[in-house]
């Protein structure tokens, strides 16, 4: 039951560049295109020719059997890795030539399918690092505690223990990020994620080593996130019950090649899909 | 340009001599993964034995050079069991620093006992200098003894690690040791192991170094220590070929620079070819790159 | 805010330390019951800690080994050297706190610079890579020092590069180092340097920068991609770190009337870093700590003379191997558990 309330009824529809964004989003710019994305690896072919539109409030789904390219994906996306091939726009700006850094002010932030807390330092640090182009203020600011210091570490608190509060975290805080249990560091780094202010959000399996209740939450507050914030989301996951409950649009790699795109109907009676999970059934059987 | 190849033999010597010690480094970084500072002491020790056995104990060069090598394998040996193999879980700067303490520790242990005044050390070469163009031209026998050393032990390493069942070990603790645990192999014994060809290694080396610069005293390993590390990172930690080009260079442009720019710059000119090589080629000469998986 | 009040006392407890400590040692130097040994270390135990308390933030804070801060150093004290000679040759500035402070501001800032030019080609690289290559700086640095000559004639400085051929007086003579210098360092002036020091350190680790600065050590990925420019922000702390110790330098040069390169070699960055591995990594207060007593410490051995390094070097060997034991380790958690857990019970109680 609890899955008709949270199943997406949106209507998707065509774009020029072969994908489908929901149809709210369509007047307003794509938050992410990406145009004949290519990347080598030693002649090795890793992603090939990836093209894909993200609507501005879209949750989007990328899935594929192990090896398909699905992190490569998200390392060119973000800038990890420079294409060979093609390119990647941020709400409508070229990304050609930048780093993480930049694509990551540009309005894109990811987690981690291992982890990557700044585990030594406590949970309420690691958003206040994410609120970094957030709140500024400069280094001498900080040595010699100028008022303006104060003032933006208040700001700086309040934010962290707000975006907390997203997945009730506040008492964790004081925490030390690499002492929490597996599942609350999957959910501090989509918090780290969300305090750079992204408008899309990359989520590498945030399901991974949850339980089934743990991963119903994720879901809903996926929902919540994107209502909440007005931002697009795209994930890598295995938990085709999470994939197919929430994402609107959904694009299948399979050796670095996009084997399939539509909606979660579509795909689950994709012959070419079947084949790629199951492989190819015999004739007659 | 007669005075070029002399200056260009001696630093062929010279760094073959860093070669061999660069070697034993690269071994020890290959398979331990630690900066072995105490590396350059072992040297000194080696020098000082081979110093008493033929000195004080009346024994035959060559049998100097043997108790040296037995004498530092055993060193090696003990001061990885005592003081690494404990840390084996421990921070690399944790292993770091001990290895520190041991090369304190070494220094002056051989302080009490031989002393802090510098001894002039005899040569173990007895091979007389060959005189070319007329005399001009003098390669010591020291020269041609280090630079053979220095080829035979190359040779030896290379078949030994590619042809041998514990050299092959050896490689592969380096490249995985939770894996090598799996399949079975010994890694306490495969680490020991390379200690102990390093240790022997660094005999070889210290004997050869003060047989070419007769000074010995407690710190006569630690610069040569340290120029034979830049060796191993110049030419590419953990690779046998990487550590006789880099020790070579290193020596080479040691004494060049010493004759053609400044004695005083000669170290600086070292370490300022290594900082390039290292800004175009991050691993060293024959490093392999490694990148870290997001 | 219980996490900044906690951090807040924290520091209180280091500085307070360091405050009572001063104190102590000038009731003990007022009153005469200080040795002659004794007061000849305090200033070098005051450039020491600053030293370590600078490269912990390098090693520490920032995670990247540095084998060369000693160069760092040097540059600081010859800095502070030709500066103050030239202060009071030039300016007739007779009044010596005003021209300590200059010196070691004109050699902190000197330092600086050595530290932005290394540290764009030194932190491109990673690892133990980056560890030789300060190594490398830092016996380039020495080497370079031996060969500048500085002479004063009059009211003028003049400045040489391997030829000693200058007029006037030679008061930095290449390899055999700067003579003659006048000693204005006092142990207030490394007192005050110390509290600098710390108060800069301190507070830019708990602030945005040092945040930043500690989550590039932490996880260099995560930290760029939360827009984080890795490298601004490594640079940041070593530059900080050379800028301290070139400080410290000048106010050790200007302790002795004689100062020759080679006293910052190779050996006095690997004793600066075994304060700082000893004092515990990232632990400003440990560094302090560390710095005095291991200072003091051979001082104290003097008794035994040819052992005391010896001694030195077991006592190094012994405590890395007793604080990465995992017995041990175990031990001192369990004990350091429980009594946490004892504390909450008797709050919530």
């Amino acid at each position: 039951m609890t899955q008709l309330k949270r199943k997406s009824n949106t209507k998707m529809v065509p774009v020029p560049s072969e994908s489908i964004v929901p149809e709210r989003d369509i007047n307003k710019s794509p938050v992410l295109e990406a145009r004949h994305l290519g990347i080598e690896f030693g002649g090795l072919k890793a992603v090939e020719d990836f093209n894909l539109t993200i609507g501005k409030t879209e949750i989007a789904g990328l899935i594929g059997p192990n090896g398909a390219g699905k992190t490569t994906v998200f390392n060119l996306l973000t800038k990890v890795y420079q294409p060979t091939t093609g390119t990647v726009l941020i709400n409508g700006r070229d990304t050609a030539g930048m780093n993480t850094v930049q694509a990551n002010k540009l309005g894109i932030a990811r987690t981690f399918q291992n982890i990557r807390l700044f585990s030594q330092m406590s949970v309420e640090d690691n958003v206040r690092i994410g609120l970094h182009n957030q709140v500024k203020y400069g280094m001498f600011t900080g040595i010699f505690r100028l008022p303006a210091f104060w003032k933006q570490e208040r700001v700086q608190h309040e934010k962290a223990m707000d975006l907390l509060s997203i997945f009730d975290m506040q008492d964790m805080a004081e925490m030390k990020a690499g002492s929490l249990p597996y599942g609350a560091q999957r959910r501090l780094e989509i918090v780290r994620a969300l305090a750079t202010n992204p408008s899309l959000l990359l989520l590498d399996e945030p399901a991974a080593g949850m339980n089934p209740h743990e991963t119903e939450e994720l879901m809903d507050n996926i929902i919540k996130i994107r209502d909440k914030f007005q931002i697009a989301v795209m994930l890598i996951e295995h938990d085709m019950n999470l994939v197919m409950g929430i994402c609107e649009g959904i694009c299948v790699l399979n050796y670095g090649k996009v084997i399939a795109k539509g909606t979660a109907e579509e795909i689950q009676q994709n012959p070419v899909v079947i084949e790629a999970y199951l492989g190819k059934q015999k004739e007659g059987a | 340009m007669i005075t070029f190849l002399s200056h260009l033999v001696n630093g062929l010597s010279l760094g073959s001599v860093y070669a061999i010690i660069a070697l034993g480094y690269s071994m020890v970084y290959g398979i331990a993964k630690m900066l072995n500072f105490a590396h350059g002491d072992v040297i000194m020790v080696g020098g000082y034995i081979c110093f008493c056995a033929t000195q004080y104990w009346g024994m035959s060069p060559l049998l100097g050079v043997l108790l040296s090598i037995v004498v530092c394998t055993v060193l090696g040996v003990v001061i990885e069991g005592l003081a690494y193999k404990p840390l084996r879980q421990a921070t690399s700067l944790a292993v770091l620093i001990t290895a520190i303490g041991v090369s304190y520790f070494l220094q002056n242990i051989a302080q009490i006992i031989w002393g802090a005044n510098p001894k002039s050390f005899p040569s173990v070469v007895s091979i007389p200098s060959i005189f070319l163009f007329d005399g001009q031209m003098v390669i010591s026998g020291e020269t041609m003894v280090t630079v053979l050393a220095n080829i035979v032990i190359m040779i030896a390493l290379t078949l030994f690690t590619n042809k041998t069942k514990m050299g092959k070990a050896m490689r592969v603790v380096s490249e995985d040791r939770g894996a090598a645990e799996l399949m079975g192999i010994n890694v306490n014994f495969t680490i020991s192991l390379t200690f102990a060809i390093g240790s022997a290694l660094a005999a070889v080396a210290g004997v050869l170094l003060c047989s070419s610069y007769p000074v010995l005293q407690p710190t006569t390993g630690s610069m040569p220590g340290i120029k034979a590390f830049t060796a191993a990172v110049f030419g590419g930690i953990g690779s046998i070929p990487g550590a006789l080009i880099g020790g070579l260079l290193l020596g080479v442009i040691e004494i060049l620079g010493k004759a053609y720019v400044s004695t005083e710059l000669s170290d600086a000119l070292v370490f300022a070819v290594l900082i390039v090589v290292l800004l175009v080629k991050p691993t060293g000469l024959l490093g392999k790159a490694v990148h870290e998986k997001v | 805010m219980k996490q900044s009040k906690k951090r807040f006392l924290n520091n209180l407890i280091t500085y307070g330390m360091v405050v009572i400590a001063f104190i102590i040692c000038q009731v003990m130097v007022q009153n005469g019951s200080m040795s002659r040994s004794f007061k000849g270390q305090l200033v070098p135990i005051c450039v020491y800690i600053v030293m370590a308390v600078s490269l912990n933030l390098t090693v520490g804070i920032s995670g990247e080994l540095s084998l060369g801060h000693a160069g760092f150093m040097s540059i600081g004290a010859f800095s502070g050297i030709v500066a103050s000679t030239w202060l009071l040759n030039s300016f007739n500035m007779e009044n010596t706190v005003v021209r300590l402070i200059l010196s070691m501001v004109f050699g902190g800032v000197m330092a600086g610079v050595a530290g932005v030019l290394i540290g764009i080609p030194v932190l491109r690289l990673r690892g133990d890579y980056l560890a030789i290559v300060t190594l490398a700086f830092g016996e380039i640095i020495r080497n370079v020092l031996n060969c500048l000559y500085f002479s004063v004639d009059g009211r003028k400085i003049y400045v040489s590069f391997n030829d000693p051929d200058l007029p006037g007086k030679i008061f930095v003579n290449g390899p055999a180092g700067a003579t003659g210098i006048a000693k204005i360092a006092t142990f207030t002036m490394g007192f005050v340097l110390v509290l600098f020091a710390l108060f800069v350190v301190l507070n830019l680790i708990n602030s945005r920068t040092g945040r930043a600065i500690m989550a590039t050590r932490d996880n260099r990925i995560a930290a760029e991609s939360v827009g984080i420019a890795v490298t601004k922000y490594k640079m940041i702390a070593f530059v900080v770190a050379a800028v301290l110790a070139g400080m410290a330098g000048a106010l050790y040069g200007l302790n002795a009337s004689t100062t020759v390169a080679s006293k910052f070699k190779f050996d006095t960055s690997i004793l600066v870093l075994v304060f700082v591995v000893l004092g515990g990594i990232g632990n400003i207060r440990g560094s302090v700590i560390a710095a005095t007593l291991l200072t003091v410490l051979p001082e104290m051995l003097r008794a035994f003379a040819d052992y005391r390094m010896l001694v030195y070097a077991v006592v190094l060997i012994l405590v890395m191997l007793a604080t990465n034991n995992p017995f041990l380790k175990n031990l001192a958690n369990s004990i350091f558990h429980r009594e946490k857990q004892q504390k909450k019970e008797g709050e919530a109680a």
